[in-house]
């Protein structure tokens, strides 16, 4: 088997592309539990954020990004005083998972441009590339 | 060979082809802390293989890294702007230098068919 082969342009915006979708689903998730309540602190949902790193390819030169970890934000759920709720503890508290939406809706924004402006990228260069390959 | 056919326009076509991917990875890291961003000098590269040095060694001889209009807390130094005009600089230039060529290419056919 022969080693990895060398990053292209097009490996390049594709592992982006890819990054940017784990940003979205990661953004996503956190707006479907914004909200959402427990029953004691440490259960309280925490919002995801995927947290990207350089990944630089020797062979052509060429650095692409990838996804180092998706890590839980330390935020501290909201305690709110609510005897009547059905998740209440002892001493009638429940604790709501500290999700900005504004936040969340930015993240999604930015990441779905990202991502546009790779397809875009893609696209240019796809086009470059067939012209060089009809050539007569 | 393809040197003397093409004379400086396969190497610019190469160059530029690098310079490409280069500003692709720098419009694919626009959210990674710390990256800084980098771009080829063409000029300096397409002179370095004039002089006779083969393109990669032209090429990354000839990497810079970007100076931002304003750096951003974060270290990341890609602004989105600049590169988005550096690709549309560098698609273009692509596409003159591939027009040059092809019309080398067709003196050449031109020639051998004697018509």
């Amino acid at each position: 088997m022969a080693g990895p082969v060398p990053l292209t342009l097009f490996g390049v915006a594709q592992r982006g592309m890819s990054a940017q979708l784990v940003r979205m689903n990661a953004a996503s998730s956190n707006l479907a539990n914004a909200g959402s309540v427990a029953s004691s602190e440490d259960a309280a949902y925490r919002p995801v954020r995927a947290v990207f790193a350089e990944d630089y390819d020797r062979a052509s030169g060429l650095s692409t990004v990838r996804v180092s970890s998706v890590t839980r934000e330390t935020a501290a759920p909201v305690k709110e005083h609510n005897p009547g709720h059905p998740l209440a503890d002892a001493n009638g508290d429940i604790w709501i998972a500290p999700v900005d939406e504004n936040a969340e809706m930015t993240e999604m924004l930015d990441a779905s441009r990202q991502y546009q402006n790779l397809v875009e990228a893609l696209s240019t260069a796809k086009q470059l590339m067939l012209d060089t390959m009809r050539m007569k | 060979m393809a040197n003397s056919l093409f004379g400086i326009h396969g190497a610019a076509l190469e160059l530029r082809s690098q310079r490409l991917g280069l500003i692709t990875s720098n419009i694919a890291n626009a959210g990674t802390p710390g990256y800084k961003a980098r771009d080829i000098d063409f000029g300096a590269a397409l002179r370095a293989s004039v002089k006779g040095q083969g393109i990669d060694a032209a090429a990354s001889g000839a990497i810079r890294y970007r100076v931002p209009v304003m750096p951003s807390l974060d270290g990341n130094t890609v602004e989105m702007a600049t590169e988005q005009t550096a690709f549309a600089e560098t698609a273009v230039g692509y596409q003159a230098t591939l027009s040059f060529i092809r019309g080398r290419v067709e003196t050449i056919t031109r020639a051998l068919k004697g018509d």
